[in-house]
C-alpha cells in the first residue's frame, strides 16, 4: 500500500453549457519503476497508478493507461466538455489494487 | 596513453556491444508502435508532440500530445529501458484531443506519439530529447 496518496483537482466550479473547459489533475505518488535497486542491490519492486480516468456524468472524458515512466507525483492536464450541470468524477487505479477518487460539481451559468 | 593488448581488446568488446544496446532498445519501441497500430501504415504528421528540446532533470519532462480527430494517443519513449510512456484513450466528452503530462526520460533520446484517428488511420510525430541527469536511478 503506498502512503500518502492524494489526490488534488482543479475544474471550474460553473461553465456555460457545452462550453470546454481545461482540467488540471496530481495526485502524490511515489510511482516506484520497477527499475531502482535498493543499497543491497535488490531490485524495488514496482509500484505505480497503471490507469486513470475522468467521467462526467457517466460519460467518459479520458481514460489513460500509465507506464512506469510516468513521474512521481501523476500530473495530467486536459480538456473536458461540460454538456449540463453535473459532476466530475476522478478516478486512480493503484497496481496494489487500491482506488483513489474525487469528484468535483460543475454548474452551469 | 598507452594501451596493452588486453584493454584494446576489452576497449573493442565494449563498444561492440554499445552499438548492439540502442539499436535493440529501438526494437522494442517499434514493437510497441507494432501492436498499437496492428502493423497498419502509419502516416507522418496530424498529430503534435510538444516537448524540451533541452530537459535538464529526466525525471520530470513535461510534454504534451495534441491530434484534432484522434481516438487515442500512444506516447513512447524509444530510449528507455521499457518503451511505454502511456496512452491516452479520449472519451465522448473530451474537449479535444489533447493531453499533457511529466515524464521520465533515462536519457537524451527520441520521444514518440502514435494517433489513432478515427476513420482508423494513424499518424506518428517525434521529438528529440537532450537529458542532462537521467530519471531512472541506479
Amino acid at each position: 500500500m503506498a502512503s500518502g496518496v492524494k489526490p488534488r483537482v482543479k475544474a471550474p466550479k460553473k461553465a456555460e453549457a457545452g462550453e470546454v473547459v481545461t482540467i488540471k489533475t496530481l495526485i502524490s505518488h511515489k510511482m516506484e519503476s520497477g527499475q531502482r535497486k535498493d543499497k543491497e542491490g535488490n531490485i524495488i519492486p514496482r509500484s505505480i497508478i497503471n490507469r486513470f480516468t475522468c467521467d462526467f456524468n457517466g460519460k467518459n472524458v479520458i481514460d489513460v493507461t500509465l507506464e512506469p515512466a510516468i513521474s512521481t507525483n501523476p500530473y495530467f492536464e486536459f480538456e473536458a466538455t461540460i454538456p449540463e450541470a453535473g459532476e466530475l468524477k476522478f478516478t486512480w487505479y493503484d497496481d496494489d489494487g487500491s482506488v483513489y477518487d474525487e469528484a468535483k460539481n460543475v454548474a452551469i451559468g | 596513453m598507452d594501451f596493452t593488448r588486453r584493454e584494446t581488446l576489452a576497449l573493442g568488446a565494449g563498444a561492440a556491444a554499445l552499438t548492439v544496446l540502442p539499436f535493440r532498445v529501438h526494437a522494442a519501441a517499434d514493437e510497441a508502435i507494432a501492436a498499437f497500430t496492428g502493423g497498419a501504415d502509419v502516416a507522418d504528421g496530424g498529430v503534435t508532440l510538444t516537448a524540451p528540446e533541452i530537459a535538464e532533470n529526466g525525471n520530470t519532462v513535461p510534454i504534451s500530445v495534441d491530434a484534432e480527430g484522434a481516438v487515442s494517443i500512444l506516447v513512447l519513449a524509444s530510449g528507455n529501458p521499457t518503451p511505454g510512456v502511456a496512452t491516452f484513450n479520449f472519451g465522448e466528452l473530451a474537449g479535444s484531443q489533447m493531453a499533457s503530462t511529466r515524464i521520465r526520460l533515462a536519457g537524451t533520446q527520441d520521444v514518440v506519439a502514435v494517433a489513432k484517428m478515427a476513420d482508423g488511420s494513424f499518424a506518428k510525430a517525434s521529438s528529440t530529447v537532450k537529458v542532462t541527469i537521467g530519471g531512472c536511478g541506479g
